[in-house]
Formats: C-alpha cells, structure tokens, sequence
C-alpha cells in the first residue's frame, strides 16, 4: 500500500512537472520568435506619448522570461490566468468558454471513431470474412491519406456535423490498432482450443478475445484523445467552431504570450492526464 | 501485395520523372498568370484547366509535387539524424543522461503533435520569399518530428547495449563512438530506414495540414497545401473536377508510400 502511494505521489508530480515545463517551453518560443515586442499599437497616432509609454512599461514585464513566468504561476496559484492582448479579454473566461465546446467536439467525435472502429473491426473477427477486412481497410486506408483539413473542410462544405468529422478523422487509426489487437488475440491457442470445444463465436469474442485486449484497446483509448485534440484545431478552424483548437490557432498566429502558454499547459495537462490514465487503473486494479 | 508495391514504386518514379521534365511537359510557368481564362476547363494549352487567377494547373500541380517530394525526404532526413544523435548520445552516456532524454521525449511527445506544428510555426516569419517559407516549413517538421523516431531508437539501443557482443566490444576495449558507429548503428539500420520512410507521408500530410491553414508554403510557390486549399471555393454545380486533381495525387503518393512501408517494416 505504502509502495503505491509513493508510487501514485510520484506519477502525479511528474504530471505537473511535465505541464510546468511545457508551459514554460511554450512561453519560450513565443518569448524568442522572431518580432516578438514589436506592439502594433505603438503605431497609433492617436496615442498619446504617455500611453505608449504605459504600453511599453507593460510589454517591458515580459521580457523578462523567467520573471514573467514567475509572476504567471503566482497569479495562477490565486485564479488569475492573465489577460490576453490580441483578443482583449481575460485568458480564465475564454477558457471557461471555449473548453466546453472543445470537450463536446472530442466527446462526440471519439464516441463516434470508436463505435465505427471498434465495431467494424468486431465484425472483421467475428465474420471471419475477407471482403469486409478488405472493404473496411481499403476505407481506413484512404482516410489515412487524407490531411485533416480536408476532411474537415468536406464535412463544412457539405453541411454534414462538423463534430462527427473529428469521429472520421481518428477512426482509420482506431479500426486498424483494435483490427490488429483482435485479430491477434483471435489466433491465440486457448481461443482455438475454446471453438474446438463448441462456443459460440459472440461467447470466444466476449470471454476470450476482448479481455484479453482491453489493456491495449485502453492504452488506445488514451492516445485517441490526443489524437482527436490535434485534430480539433482544423476541425474548428475550418468550421468556424469556438473552441480551444481554434483559440490556439488565434493565439499562435497573434503571438499572445499569456494566452499560449495557457493553452500549451492546459493541453499538456489534459494530454498527460490522459496518457497516464491506463497505468493508473491498472495500478489501481492490482492494489 | 508485391504487385501492388511494384505499382507504387512505378507510379512514384513516374510522378518524380513528370517533375523532373516538368519545363518539357507544361509550356508556361506555374506563376504565369492569364487574367482572361480564369477557373477554365482543360483545354489543349491547359490540359488541367486553369486556377482562379488563370494559372496553369498542371504546371503548378509538377511545381507542388516538386516541391513536397524533395523537401518531404529532406526533413525525414533531418528528423532521423537528430533521432540517432539524441538516441545514441543518451544511449551511450547512460544515466541520468538517459533518463533526462527519456523524459524529454515524453514531454515532446505530451504535446499534439499538430498544436505544436501550428505554435512552431506561426511563431516564425511568415512574410518571408516562398522559397524560404518553404525551407523554414518543412526545416520545422524536421526539427520537430524527431520524438517518436527518438523513442523507438533508444528502446533498440537499450536492447541492444545488453547483447553479449555488445559486451564482448566493450570488454576488448571499444567504447564510445566507435561502439556506436562500428556495432550499434549497423543493427540500428533497419529501424533507422522504417523510420525514415514513415516520416515521409507524415511530413507531406503535415505540410498539407499547415498549407490549408494558412501556414504554409506562401504564394505563389505551390505545394500540395496551397494546391489543396483551392479545393475551399469547390462546387460540386460548378463541376470542374480538374481541381481534385491535386487531392488525388497527394492520396496516390501517400499511399504508395503507405505500400512501400509495410515491406520495410516487415524488413525492419
């Protein structure tokens, strides 16, 4: 018990580790992009000398890369993401807005790339037939050529949901891993032993076949989030959708410090959390 | 599975020779511009039609093809060397060295690998000649997609560091680089050409990905993302199916990729 809590206490500073430094990786690469500081509002000629005095004073505190990160994770400690220069408003309430969409387009598209994946890839081992195999391949073989973008630009321009486009876009990846677990797991000796001795074929799939891959199906499970949240940014760029994939893109192309360093640590988190989500059941499970 | 690889590699060489002797093929420049033939059909001069600023479609389809089929490889290249460099480096220093690498590479790889291509890259000069956007585009997928490449070479080293003629080397003497060069590296090859060719598709899906978007190569140098964006104002009414002619060349080649890769995985 003692072991799994040091255990536990140990895995759960490494996340916060891992989404500090991310953090303040993204802080650096905005810090040291070439033309950072310029201030198109220094611009102005309505501005006074006093303001652009003030805008510079401001931008001033930024220079400083370690300071500002200092002052972000103190201020982070008490509530205050900061405030984001290109979109004029508090980087908490974009957040707190924009979040819930994103989760709702991963939501959805993952419900759907698993239930396509999984399932055609359950009627692969469970029909034993070759032309659904090839059919179903030769599908995710194509979407696996198609960029992203393009995908979700068809789903747009056909004005079909543009959240299912997310569900399209990761299930070739889902099919093919979960086809190659199954299939693998099909061909094992206790699973032969069990139809030479008269199971059904759905009892082998449900008692045999699919425990002996729920490890890896939720290992799969993990990377398919990060799959879909990468993907979530042309989705939601293309469509128009308010989420954080968009409000990255904003961020990167304005160069908004405060708010890509949110958003790089936000995503790092959700990514960290999710990837060690498997180790941690299965932790959990043997304790 | 042969046949259809030995199409692959034909239809890749023939699509290399078209960009070759694409000044043979095409008459005019992929930035010539005729204003009085806009979006036109294919005709005998144009025999993809023309884009909506009257530009030869096919000259700019070989320019595009060019473009990601050179530089494509190129960053595969520049992701596989930094691959081994931080693989081998970590794998023969040991240590705290390996478990700084190791980490480093869990923290590149915590991060969507598109959100970071997106943040990287609108990061650096945009308003820059296409040329150089398209060297600074593709130098960024190289720099950047060297994690997973680096994640598989370490576990191969590690592997392979605790063979006994590993160890045989090492206790006649050999160490260091020698080691690396004369007897890891070798049995590395394999894996090192896998991870090579895999990158190649990646990067051209990327770039495509990245063109869409904005970020890309910039006008009026074409590539597959800026070709592909064209496909924004498609109308299925309008019919001018000679626009998917890019699309479909990029599913092409990247599958054909996709065949040429599951025999060198299998090798590997």
């Amino acid at each position: 018990m003692a072991n799994a809590r040091r255990w536990l206490t140990k895995t759960l500073l490494g996340m916060l580790l891992t989404t500090l430094i991310g953090g303040f990786a993204g802080a650096m690469l905005v810090r040291f992009a070439p033309g950072y500081g310029v201030d198109e509002r220094e611009l102005d000629v309505r501005l006074s000398t006093k303001t652009i005095t003030a805008i510079r004073r401001e931008n001033a505190q930024q220079h400083n890369l370690a300071l500002f990160y200092m002052h972000y994770l103190a201020a982070t400690m008490h509530g205050d993401l900061g405030y984001s220069m290109a979109l004029g408003r508090p980087v908490r309430e974009l957040l707190s807005e924009r979040l819930p969409e994103t989760l709702t387009t991963v939501g959805v598209g993952l419900g759907f790339a698993w239930s396509l994946g999984l399932g055609l890839a359950t009627a692969v081992v469970l029909s034993r037939d070759s032309s659904i195999d090839a059919l179903a391949s030769i599908l995710a073989g194509i979407l696996l050529c198609l960029p992203t973008a393009i995908l979700a630009l068809w789903f747009f321009l056909a004005h079909a949901s543009t959240r299912l486009a997310l569900g399209v876009i990761v299930f070739p990846k889902i099919f093919r891993y979960s086809r190659n677990f199954l299939l693998e797991a099909r061909s094992e000796s206790y699973v032969i032993a069990a139809r030479a001795k008269g199971l059904s074929e759905i009892h082998i799939f449900l008692g045999h076949i699919l425990p002996a891959c729920a490890a890896r199906l939720v290992s799969l499970g993990a990377v398919s989030v990060s799959l879909a949240l990468s993907a979530a940014i042309p989705v939601e760029v293309i469509c128009g959708l308010p989420g954080i994939g968009q409000l990255a893109w904003q961020a990167a192309m304005a160069r908004d410090l405060c708010l890509l360093v949110n958003l790089t640590m936000v995503i790092t988190a959700i990514t960290v959390v999710v990837n060690s989500a498997p180790e941690l059941l299965k932790k959990g499970a043997c304790a | 599975m042969k046949y259809a690889r030995t199409v692959a590699a034909l239809l890749l060489s023939t699509l290399v020779l078209a960009c070759v002797f694409r000044d043979q093929l095409t008459p005019v420049g992929y930035d010539h511009q005729d204003r009085n033939i806009p979006n036109a059909f294919r005709s005998r001069q144009h025999l993809l039609g023309t884009d909506a600023l009257g530009r030869d479609r096919l000259a700019r389809v070989l320019e595009g093809t060019r473009v990601s089929l050179v530089l494509a490889p190129s960053a595969a290249a520049i992701s596989t060397v930094l691959a081994i460099l931080i693989a081998g480096t970590a794998a023969l220093a040991g240590g705290w060295v390996e478990r700084l690498t190791a980490s480093g590479i869990d923290l590149f790889l915590s991060l969507p690998w598109l959100f970071l291509l997106v943040t990287v890259r609108a990061l650096l000069p945009l308003n820059v000649s296409p040329m150089t956007s398209a060297v600074i585009t593709f130098s960024v997928l190289g720099c950047l997609g060297w994690a997973g490449a680096a994640r598989l070479l370490s576990a191969q080293l590690s592997w392979l560091r605790s063979r006994d003629f590993i160890l045989l080397a090492r206790a006649s003497g050999c160490g260091g680089f020698r080691l690396l060069r004369r007897h890891l590296l070798p049995n590395l090859m394999p894996l090192v050409y896998a991870q090579f060719w895999i990158s190649i598709p990646t990067f051209i899906l990327a770039e495509a990905n990245l063109g869409i978007l904005g970020l890309g190569v910039s006008e009026p140098l074409p590539s597959w993302g800026s070709l592909l964006r064209e496909l924004d104002s498609f109308s299925v009414f309008g019919w001018n199916l000679w626009q998917l002619v890019p699309l479909a060349l990029l599913i092409a080649v990247v599958s054909c990729f996709h065949l040429l890769i599951s025999k060198g995985e299998i090798a590997a």
